[in-house]
């Protein structure tokens, strides 16, 4: 087919962030993928730098720029694209398409939306709307009225019937909201939300019911398919991005099934989509009943989820589907002989399980409901539910072995735990089941369907049964068979069986894998490929099952196989820039003729999609599975650089196994991971690093504080969850950290580092070979020292660092590379002050910032990384940093907004959930870009401040005497007000939150009176932290711009003084490189 | 669960062991395999799986339990027949324990109450693989006996399954023959929704001197050349200008009446998924489909147009008469299970039988 556009613009999703992840990359990507093969011409505009969609050869043109109807617009001018598609870049992409359809934008120049018209979105995002458009073809949507008064309220629950929820309208962290069974208690609940809010909703309660996804797709000439269907495990009343999931659907009928297969098919054509969309069913468990939900009129992180849980294609057939195909017309590219016009029929379940990370927040609870707050997920594929629930534990990280034979996590009140549910519910679930409390019991507090909860009681009941086991040898094939196929790893066996020690685990476990592999039990490999092996499939998409006799797969003789291990489920710290760098290296390696064989198990995920490379295992990242496919494929070598830290940390164990890795040796990852090793390795090297000390005594701990003064950051060495780093300022605070928090002893020392304050922070990207440093990127924070550097906001090339820095950080790096004989990919943070450079750490890994230098240099880190590690020699070598015409600033994407309560400062801990990276002609330009990408907005009016330490204020004073001056009112709490009137800086003085007087800060924000919000903790101690804590949620709750980093603050004021958004340099990627004299 | 051992034998002398659940007994068939991720009961009592070994590609079977037989105007509600129809089951893992609200009993008790086994533990897409490749072959499950090789194509399966007197459901304006080569209850429900009178006959009874204004052939098992009394009888009602409806069976029947030729499929279509597409359109439907045998529409004659084809292996999904208002299709606009996105071709014959209504008032 002749496509009759010619360029098409694609909107991306910006930065990752909570409820908005990297299935959005996978979206894009597949879009673009399409259109290439049509070949219409791809512009894409995504600030996401670490994606792979804005990689090269993606998409024929990619702009980093903000997602916003301002830009979007000015690219369009310059572009002239004669087609544009709004439903692969998330709500982010949605929302700002359907502003520039109202707007009449896209009429007046021609472009044509592509897929689903604008009109239908706009009434599946109207909850009125969509009320109404469903209630034109009786299809049920929750009942629901609102009310003004008692009497209203009563009246509506007549007509409604109980149980009912009372929601108040209008108020933020759903105050006044409660669920109720009868009129007196709707009574009590009514009045106590009227005080909240003149208005009130009354809704019929589905509490309990089932949760069910179907994610369909229609052409235009209304062929519908639905592709999956899923089952929520946790029932409604938690948001299906914080449930775990399984598909297809387990209990529910055949008659249920098609029921709401229908009506999801009735829904699509009503209203007419063309493409893909997700609807989202609550089913009465007693009945047939049901009630649509939701209708989601785009790619979604559930299509996603369900496009890698058939294989279907989703997002590429989307695309198709938009530029005019039908179903019928295409092949279904995974068995490349059938049509894509079919359902696929799968042989196996998956389980998608949340990734959370609430540890990493300060304030924030830990309960799950209607607000999603997990930041990745997994999806483990078994043939049988205790299988894939086993695998998918182990997956989420966070220390788990399974369902079961994990360290203790002793809930206080167990039945609390399973009634408000919270991120760790499936385990009080797990426990109540080891007490011996009944399935039927387990139901009635969770809801969760029987027979979810009796595969549950199989697991434990096997558990049970190998705690009474005295040594492996003593089961026999069968039973261990059967143990392996509930799911069980060598770990939890050894665990189980042995009881051992923390030294004595690893011998254990290496006694049940040579026990289970002289019984000849080992997992095969089975296809993924959409037809249940009715049909022949060419497309090596595998998983691993012990429920099963034979492998769909020969492993390849040829000797050119390369296993890269993936980056696992996103979380703070590891996300979509480790997906583009495994990518990276995967496109590569085939590109050099060689095999490239994945391993990951995240569906946000490109390199999850089966046509990245050669083979994809859709499976775990554990020692046990990796050796497994190993064994399986027999490759050459395996690469653990790519994919951050997980695959990091199986080097050594994967090299003591006798397996080839890639690149620098596991005994020198060995020696830059162990902090003892690689501090006495700096010592040795003459390198300057922050005094440290691992300490088991409270004496010991305020003796070496004496001797490097406060603050100092304190990590303890074991935590049950998350991570408990704290910077603390002074000795009462030191004491109650150490005694209450940490409970330091010799078992549990800490380890006591010296923060220096004031300093530069510095990022170290470089590719080695054979020890010597062949290229290297130099980034700087903006922000003080002390920000992790995963919150940081990034500058590359750098434009404050002396000459004699960069001197002296490149010479540090070649004596570490040397020493290490690093070959591949490696980082450093570093911490420069007057030039005095001191390592903070060293990773012999690819890292969070190498997309970033890469795009900023034009030329692909990962690559070359990959050419040395073969040993091979990249052709060319990337141009020297100082040697470009722009600037690249990497900013962080904060999810504050939908973790409430949670503190929005930032400190030690990461706490963003992804970033942006902008090119700019100069720092402010890029600076600008890139911040008006992660939410921040140009104030046209006023400010609000307080600067925290002396340091802090000063950096703000000329910055803040600028803003003065272009004509922005500064309200200033009274430190600051008094500080900067004595610099001749004029402000109106505001009231702290606990202070009667007027203005207060909190009404300023609350009256949203304030367009930014600049407040900077004097230190970052828990009391001070304490102290402005309202300003700071008050901002993000009402949705203000908020920067808690002076420098960060100050740089930001200037650039909007000294830059005027109509001035921004619009070129795009390619242009940035052309363009040079 | 106390496990009983039984191994499932192929006629190509692979035999692959597992447990027994339903009842515990040996038995012989026809091996097939079902790709539809859910539908059980349905596929159960489907009088088509007669004499077949259903293999479930799907792992987890059982899930639901299974609903009470209760019977509704002589139908049974929630099943396809009034019995068990699979000679036995191959699944790869089986739960005793089920969960759902209309459920009554478990998958296991149900069959057992048949005195049907089955077998789970099995490598079902290992096997599937297999019978893709070298086609639908015997086979046998074996508990303490061993038994004959049972081939149910060699069989007249439709005798077994086929109504035994004429039976009345219904009360509507229409009255439609209904010639039961072994029907699914839902194609009755699918006929007495739309305002018709159904007269289900035996598949051999001669119903030309009845009284009726459309015609419906059913779906059934095995071979359709076996039933000769059928296709005679259907000849001669081809003659007349009512309308005739058919499907799956009734499709083959109607073809090998009208002089056209039907062959065995290497290993059928057995799934909730098969897509077809209405010839000349750009219209392609997803169907539930279960057959082994399929019409040569190289064979038909200058009267017949292919009406459905299939849109991933172009075997003839449906054949439509060019001057008759007779048309049939292979696949099940009934669905029960599988999706109903074809139950619109009820609502087409109901509109021939109006139409011949009223020309012939």
């Amino acid at each position: 087919m002749n496509s009759k556009y010619h360029k098409v613009l694609v909107l991306g999703s910006g930065a990752l962030k909570i409820g908005e992840a990297g299935e959005f990359d996978y979206s894009g990507s597949q879009a673009l993928k399409a259109l290439r093969e049509e070949g219409v011409k791809s512009i894409l505009i995504n600030p996401n730098i670490a994606t792979v969609q804005t990689s090269w050869g993606v998409a024929d043109r990619v702009y980093f720029l903000p997602v916003t109807p301002y830009f979007v617009e000015r690219v369009v001018e310059k572009e002239r694209p004669d087609g544009i598609f709004l439903s692969f870049g998330g709500q982010t992409a949605l929302n700002c398409g359907i502003e520039l359809f109202k707007t009449g934008f896209l009429a007046k120049h021609n472009v044509q939306v592509l897929g689903t018209p604008v009109e239908t979105i706009i009434n599946t995002e109207d909850r009125e709307l969509f009320a109404r458009q469903l209630s034109q073809i009786n299809v049920s949507t929750p009942r629901s009225q609102s009310a003004r008064c008692l009497d209203d309220a009563l009246q509506a629950a007549e007509k409604i019937g109980f149980p009912l929820i009372v929601r108040s309208a209008f108020t933020l962290g759903g105050q006044g909201s409660g669920f109720c069974s009868n009129a007196e208690e709707l009574r009590e609940l009514s009045i106590n939300a009227f005080s909240y809010s003149p208005q009130i909703l009354v809704e019929e309660s589905l509490w309990g019911w089932k949760e069910v996804e179907y994610e369909v797709v229609r052409d235009r000439f209304d062929n519908c398919i639905t592709v999956c269907n899923m089952e929520n495990l946790d029932p409604l009343g938690i948001h299906t991005g914080e449930s775990i999931v399984v598909a297809p659907s387990q209990t529910l009928t055949n008659a249920e099934y098609h029921k709401l297969r229908s009506l999801s098919i009735k829904i699509i054509r009503h209203l007419g989509i063309i493409g893909e969309c997700n609807v989202q069913f609550a089913l009465d468990p007693k009945s047939e009943d049901y009630r649509v939900i939701e209708v989601n009129a785009r790619l979604s992180r559930s299509s996603a989820l369900a496009s890698k849980a058939t294989g279907y294609p989703l997002a590429f057939i989307a695309a198709k589907l938009g530029l005019g195909y039908g179903l019928h017309q295409l092949k279904n590219p995974v068995t490349a002989i059938t049509t894509a016009c079919f359902e696929p029929a799968m042989d196996y379940i998956v389980v998608k399980i949340p990734r959370w990370d609430l540890n990493k927040f300060s304030g924030v609870s830990h309960e799950i409901g209607s607000s999603m707050k997990s930041v990745g997920e997994i999806m483990a594929i078994g043939r049988s539910f205790e299988e894939a629930i086993q695998k998918g534990l182990r997956m989420v990280g966070q220390g788990m072995h399974g369902l079961v034979a994990n360290t203790k996590l002793n809930f206080p009140n167990l039945e609390e735990a399973l009634v408000h549910p919270t991120d760790m519910r499936i385990f009080a679930i797990a426990e109540a089941l080891e007490l011996g409390w009944t399935v039927e019991k387990v139901h009635e507090l969770t809801n969760i369907d029987r027979w979810f909860l009796g595969r549950m009681q199989g697991i434990i009941t096997l558990e049970k049964k190998l705690m009474q086991v005295a040594s492996v040898e003593m089961l026999d094939r069968e039973t261990l068979l059967e143990v392996k196929q509930f799911g069980f790893s060598d770990f939890q066996l050894a665990r189980l069986i042995y009881n051992p020690g923390p030294d004595d685990i690893e011998t254990r476990q290496q006694v049940v894998r040579y026990h289970r592999i002289q019984l000849g039990i080992v997992p095969v490999a089975k296809q993924i490929d959409t037809l249940a092996a009715e049909y022949p499939s060419e497309t090596d998409y595998l998983y691993l099952t012990y429920h099963g006799i034979e492998n769909d797969t020969s492993p390849n003789q040829s000797n050119r196989t390369i296993v890269v291990l993936g980056s696992g489920a996103y979380r703070i710290g590891s996300s979509v820039e480790f997906d583009w760098c495994t990518v990276s290296a995967a496109g590569k390696i085939r590109k050099l003729g060689y095999r490239a064989v994945m391993i990951n198990f995240n569906p946000e995920t490109v390199s999850t999609d089966y046509d990245m490379c050669d083979k994809l295992y859709f499976d775990e990242l554990t020692f046990e599975r990796v050796m497994d496919i190993i064994e399986l494929e027999k490759p050459i070598g395996v690469m653990v650089s790519m994919g951050g830290q997980i695959p990091n940390n199986l080097a050594m164990r994967l090299h003591n196994a006798g397996v080839k890795v890639l690149g620098t040796s596991p005994e020198s990852i060995d020696r830059a991971e162990d902090r003892q090793k690689f501090s006495e390795m700096l010592d040795m090297l003459h390198i300057d690093q922050p005094r440290w000390k691992q300490l088991s005594t409270l004496e010991e701990v305020e003796r070496f504080v004496d001797e490097v003064g406060f603050p100092v950051l304190i990590r303890p060495s074991y935590v049950l969850s998350g991570s408990a780093m704290n910077v603390v300022s002074n000795a009462d605070e030191l004491r109650h950290y150490l005694v209450l928090a940490a409970n330091v002893s010799k078992t549990h020392p800490v380890v006591v580092s010296e923060f220096i304050e004031g300093a530069k922070e510095i990022e170290f990207d470089a590719v080695a070979n054979n020890g010597e440093v062949m290229f290297d990127a130099i980034s700087e924070h903006i922000e003080f020292a002390g920000v992790h550097s995963g919150d940081a906001t990034l500058v590359f090339p750098p434009q404050k660092l002396y000459f004699e820095t960069i001197r002296r950080i490149r010479k540090i790096a070649r004596a570490i590379a040397k020493e290490l004989m690093i070959t591949g990919p490696f980082n450093m943070q570093l911490l420069a002050l007057n030039n005095e450079v001191k390592v903070i750490e060293c990773n012999l890994r690819a890292s969070r910032s190498f997309p970033f230098v890469s795009k900023v240099l034009g030329f692909n880190f990962v690559e070359a990384a990959t050419e040395y590690m073969l040993g091979r020699t990249p052709g060319y070598l990337p141009p020297s940093m100082f040697e470009l015409d722009h600037v690249g600033i990497k900013a962080s994407q904060f999810s504050f907004s939908r973790l409430s309560k949670a503190d929005p400062v930032l400190g030690v801990e990461m706490a963003s959930t992804g970033e942006v990276g902008c090119l700019g002609t100069d720092f402010d330009d890029a600076l600008l870009k890139s911040m008006l990408s992660v939410g921040y907005r140009v104030p046209q009016k006023s400010i609000l401040v307080s600067s925290g330490p002396l340091r802090s204020k000063l950096a703000l004073v000329e910055p803040l005497r600028l803003i003065e001056r272009c004509g922005i009112t500064i309200y200033a709490t009274r430190c600051t007000a008094k500080f900067l009137a004595e610099n001749d800086v004029n402000t109106i003085p505001v009231a702290w939150p606990d202070e009667d007087s007027q203005p207060s800060s909190i009404e300023l924000i609350g009256s949203k009176q304030v367009e930014l919000v600049i407040n900077i903790p004097k230190n970052l101690s828990r009391e001070e932290l304490n102290n402005d804590y309202d300003i700071r949620r008050a901002t993000v709750d009402y949705n203000i711009p908020l920067i808690t980093d002076a420098r960060l603050a100050a740089a930001f004021l200037m650039a909007i003084c000294n830059k005027n958004i109509n001035t921004l340099d619009l070129r795009s990627w390619d242009e940035f490189f052309e363009t040079k004299q | 669960m106390n496990k009983q051992k039984v191994k499932l034998v192929l006629a190509d002398g692979s035999e692959y062991s597992g447990y027994s659940f339903g009842y515990f007994c040996s038995t012989a068939g026809e091996a097939v395999f079902n790709t539809a991720m859910n539908g059980y009961p349905e596929s159960l009592t489907d009088p088509s799986y007669r004499g077949q070994i259903l293999i479930a590609t799907f792992p987890l079977v059982g899930n639901y339990g299974v609903p009470e037989g209760i019977t509704e105007g002589n139908l049974h509600r929630f099943w396809e027949s009034d019995r068990v129809q699979i000679s036995g089951l191959v699944v790869s893992v089986y739960n005793e324990d089920f969960s759902h609200w209309n459920a009554a009993k478990s998958l296991g008790d149900w069959l057992a109450e048949y005195r049907i086994p089955a077998i789970a533990g099995i490598d079902t897409r290992a096997l599937t693989r297999k019978i893709r490749e070298k086609g639908s072959m015997l086979a046998k499950i074996l508990a303490l006996n061993d038994v004959e090789w049972h081939d149910p194509n060699s069989e007249n399966l439709v005798a077994q399954v086929t109504v035994v007197q004429k039976e009345i459901y219904g009360n509507g304006e229409y009255r439609v023959v209904l010639v039961d080569c072994g029907v699914k209850n839902n194609i009755i429900r699918c006929l007495t929704q739309r305002n018709t009178t159904v007269v289900r006959v035996p598949y051999d009874y001669d119903y030309t001197d009845e009284d009726y204004d459309g015609l419906f052939i059913s779906n059934g098992p095995g071979n359709p050349k076996m039933n000769t009394a059928t296709i005679a009888v259907l000849q001669k009602a081809m003659k007349s200008n009512r309308p005739i409806m058919g499907i799956c069976l009734g499709n083959q029947l109607l073809a090998l009446a009208s002089g056209a030729d039907t062959y065995k499929l290497p290993f059928g279509h057995r799934s909730h998924n098969q897509p077809v597409i209405l010839k000349g359109t750009n219209r392609c439907f997803i169907t539930s489909q279960n057959h082994g045998f399929a019409i040569d529409s190289s064979t038909l004659s200058d009267d017949w147009d292919v009406l459905f084809e299939n849109a991933n292996d172009g075997t003839c999904e449906g054949i439509r008469h060019k001057s008759k208002p007779i048309f049939a299709v292979q696949f099940h606009p009934e669905a029960s299970g599988g999706p109903n996105d074809t139950e619109f071709l009820f609502d087409e014959f109901l509109q021939l039988m109006v139409k011949h209504k009223q020309i012939n008032k």
